[in-house]
């Protein structure tokens, strides 16, 4: 069956709560003891109705003090797909986590309050959303029925979206729908409430719009991840290299070369986890592929094809989401990590910082403060093999670790 | 499905391999954290997947309470064996003898709790830096907020509100000395997923898990079984039902289920069918709200 990722961002005010709750409850994936369990609790809060927030907000903290803190990871299925939703919290001081959710996701869903429009939180949620190369974004504009589920409000809105789309650069696709998720208008069903409404459910355009992934399937990548070196008298000579493709296609007789060495030489075998051979790999299996020459390879090295290198260098250039309380060292050193491979790295200037609530970019400004999003140079110590984070998700981002915490402080998508 | 796009088993399959290598990457002495469960079956079974055509490069590791069913530990030894892989054990009974835990007392005793200190004895006793488990995120809603690389602090405790955060695939397994990790592979899992892998892969799983006739009786709405280690109340009384088992941890905690599904194929049947989640039988869970956010904070799996 098919897999599709998705991230939703909001506070229980948008509504983002019902409408999760909404659809596991309707495709049967909330069960009967969660529900009674919620109900209980809902009890005791003295909440008047249900409250669907507490099925995914599950830390003591969260549930204390009635707001979404931490990514939470929901699952459910349909006859069609699986579904993996990165459930993330809407609100400013928590930008890092959306950010986290979406690095993983295929596609977002943008809660928008029909009585309210499009405001400065609608705006920032589109950029996290465009800033991580989310093309696919679903427009929910919620609470349809406090609007009489007007038509002309809804178009209003959409236009409105669309006008402030045209300045972000790489969504490849915007569906909008009109629903309440309190009522299920268009969640799961469509409503009858909405004649004027072509387009489908919520739930029916996650089944069916194809995204075909975040993979990269033309640039090939295999950044080595382990050695198998079994020493036994079976497989006394065998020598493989354990990664995950993370990007483009690999068959056996290929011709490739090793970075940083630049050595060439031609794949032989390629088998799956398990020993099974195959006749290519591609992103994102795992597999081991051994060579025909023995050359000195360790982890951290790469295998690319030898037509079609990736950048080389020690200089990045990067936008960069700051994680850490403890705001960006301007001249500070850290661990960077990209693919397998660990290198330390430099802050060579920090070149401006975007208002996220404006999106004007803001120069002069001296360092990135936690939730902070801005374009960094890096000196690296020693070089990367890497691709623009809009080819290649996985060859193009990296994240900072501070050499003395070893806190992840920051997360990185190459220009 | 289009040519190069994978299908949810075997995406997951990908990820779930390349965190068991990450794990043997990154740490000096990791450790995969074994009870005979089907979901620790899963995960023995990709570690011995990931590092084919070589042995798995680090010991599984079962943390005993003494209270096993019988099936477990037969089950247990006969895999490891089979997988060529070695098997430490920690014994909850070495804690209570040395003092480390108090058995708890009275018809509702469990050694479910006291495991965490003898995990930690354990850690630190062989020098583990990181424990694989079996967690899954569709289990509880703590697990939910759970990393793949979950750091611990000295003391073992699980910190949710300062979690590392994790994007992409890059993980960040560093650690000051004294500090561990817990790592969970199997994240993206869902209950069904387990099956259909296990019916995929045509893994072997124990005997408990389908349906056969035991003695049981009735407590908190679950059915538990009849056993040594466990003290009826008067009201309490057995029957010998057809039961099977939907997650297998302690005797004491872990609560069967009505079932007369004996394959593969009927147990999926009813996992599709089921209107209760898995832990619903586990009675640890039911101590409160916040039970497993808890437990986790002290060092449990």
């Amino acid at each position: 069956m098919d897999l599709l990722r998705f991230a939703t961002a909001g506070s229980v005010d948008d509504g983002k709560s019902t409408l999760i709750g909404r659809l596991l409850y309707d495709s049967k994936s909330i069960f009967e003891d969660q529900l009674s369990a919620v109900e209980e609790s809902s009890r005791r809060r003295g909440d008047a109705v249900v409250n669907l927030a507490l099925l995914t907000d599950g830390l003591r903290a969260e549930r204390e003090q009635g707001i979404t803190i931490d990514v939470a990871y929901r699952y459910f299925a349909t006859p069609r797909r699986k579904f993996i939703i990165a459930d993330t919290p809407g609100h400013i001081q928590y930008t890092r986590n959306m950010v986290t959710g979406a690095s993983t996701a295929d596609l977002a869903i943008i809660l928008i309050d029909a009585r309210k429009g499009i405001i400065e939180q609608t705006k920032r949620h589109s950029f996290v959303a465009n800033l991580l190369k989310i093309r696919h974004l679903a427009l929910a504009v919620n609470k349809m029925d406090l609007v009489d589920y007007s038509e002309s409000a809804f178009h209003r809105i959409v236009q409105d979206f669309h006008e402030f789309a045209s300045r972000l650069d790489d969504i490849a696709e915007i569906t909008a729908i009109p629903l309440s998720a309190l009522n299920g208008d268009n969640v799961v069903e469509k409503s009858d409430k909405m004649p004027w409404f072509k387009g489908p459910s919520l739930l029916y355009h996650l089944e069916t719009v194809y995204t075909g992934g975040t993979e990269n399937h033309v640039d090939a990548r295999f950044p080595v991840q382990w050695i198998i070196r079994p020493q036994s008298a079976e497989h006394h000579d065998f020598r493989g290299y354990a990664g995950r493709v993370a990007g483009g296609v690999f068959k056996p007789g290929d011709t490739v070369s090793v970075m940083p060495s630049g050595f060439s030489t031609t794949i032989d075998k390629i088998h799956l986890p398990g020993g099974k051979e195959v006749s290519e790999a591609f992103a994102p299996q795992s597999v081991v592929m051994t060579l025909k020459d023995e050359i000195d390879i360790s982890r951290g090295d790469m295998l690319v094809k030898s037509n079609n290198p990736p950048n080389v260098g020690q200089d990045v250039e990067a936008m960069v989401c700051w994680f850490s309380q403890k705001p960006m060292d301007p001249r500070g050193k850290y661990l960077l990590r990209h693919t397998t491979k660990e290198t330390k790295a430099i802050v060579q200037e920090l070149r401006y910082q975007v208002d996220i609530e404006t999106l004007h970019k803001k120069e002069g400004v001296p360092t990135l403060a936690m939730n902070d999003i801005g374009r960094v140079s890096l000196r690296t110590a020693t070089p990367l093999f890497h691709d623009s984070y809009r080819r290649n998700r996985l060859t193009g981002s990296f994240v900072l670790v501070d050499p003395g915490t070893h806190e992840t402080v920051a997360a990185g998508m190459m220009v | 499905m289009p040519h190069y796009q994978l299908d949810h088993l075997d995406q997951i399959e990908a990820e779930a391999i390349f965190v068991l290598r990450e794990t043997a990457a990154q740490f000096q002495n990791p450790a995969l954290l074994f009870s005979g469960g089907k979901d620790s079956i899963v995960m023995a079974h990709l570690a011995a997947k990931a590092f084919w055509p070589a042995k798995i490069p680090f010991p599984l590791l079962h943390i005993d309470t003494g209270h096993n069913f019988d099936e477990t530990i037969a089950y247990r030894d006969a895999f490891t064996e089979k997988l060529g892989a070695r098997l430490v054990v920690g014994h909850v009974q070495d804690s209570i003898d040395k003092g480390r835990v108090k058995e708890e007392k009275g018809p509702h005793a469990s050694r479910n709790a006291l495991q965490s200190v003898t995990l930690l004895d354990t850690i630190e006793e062989h020098k583990f830096t990181a424990c694989l488990g079996g967690g899954r995120r569709d289990e509880e809603k703590a697990r939910a907020k759970e990393r793949f690389f979950s750091h611990r602090d000295d003391f073992g405790q699980w910190d949710p509100k300062n979690q590392r955060p994790e994007l992409w695939n890059l993980f960040n397994g560093r650690h000051h000395p004294g500090e561990h990790f817990r790592v969970f592979p199997l994240s993206n899992f869902t209950e069904m997923d387990i099956w259909m892998y296990l019916k995929r892969e045509e893994i072997e799983l124990p005997s408990l898990y389908f349906a056969h006739q035991r003695e049981v009786f009735a407590r908190n709405g679950a059915l538990l079984a009849v056993s040594p280690h466990i003290t009826m109340l008067e009201t309490e009384k057995p029957e010998r039902k057809t039961v099977r088992f939907r997650t297998i941890g302690d005797v004491t905690c872990t609560g069967a289920v009505e079932s007369g599904a004996s394959t593969l194929d009927e147990v999926i049947a009813e996992v599709a069918a089921a209107r209760q989640t898995e832990r619903g039988t586990r009675s640890d869970d039911k101590r409160s709200e916040t039970a497993m956010e808890d437990r986790k904070k002290e060092g449990y799996f």
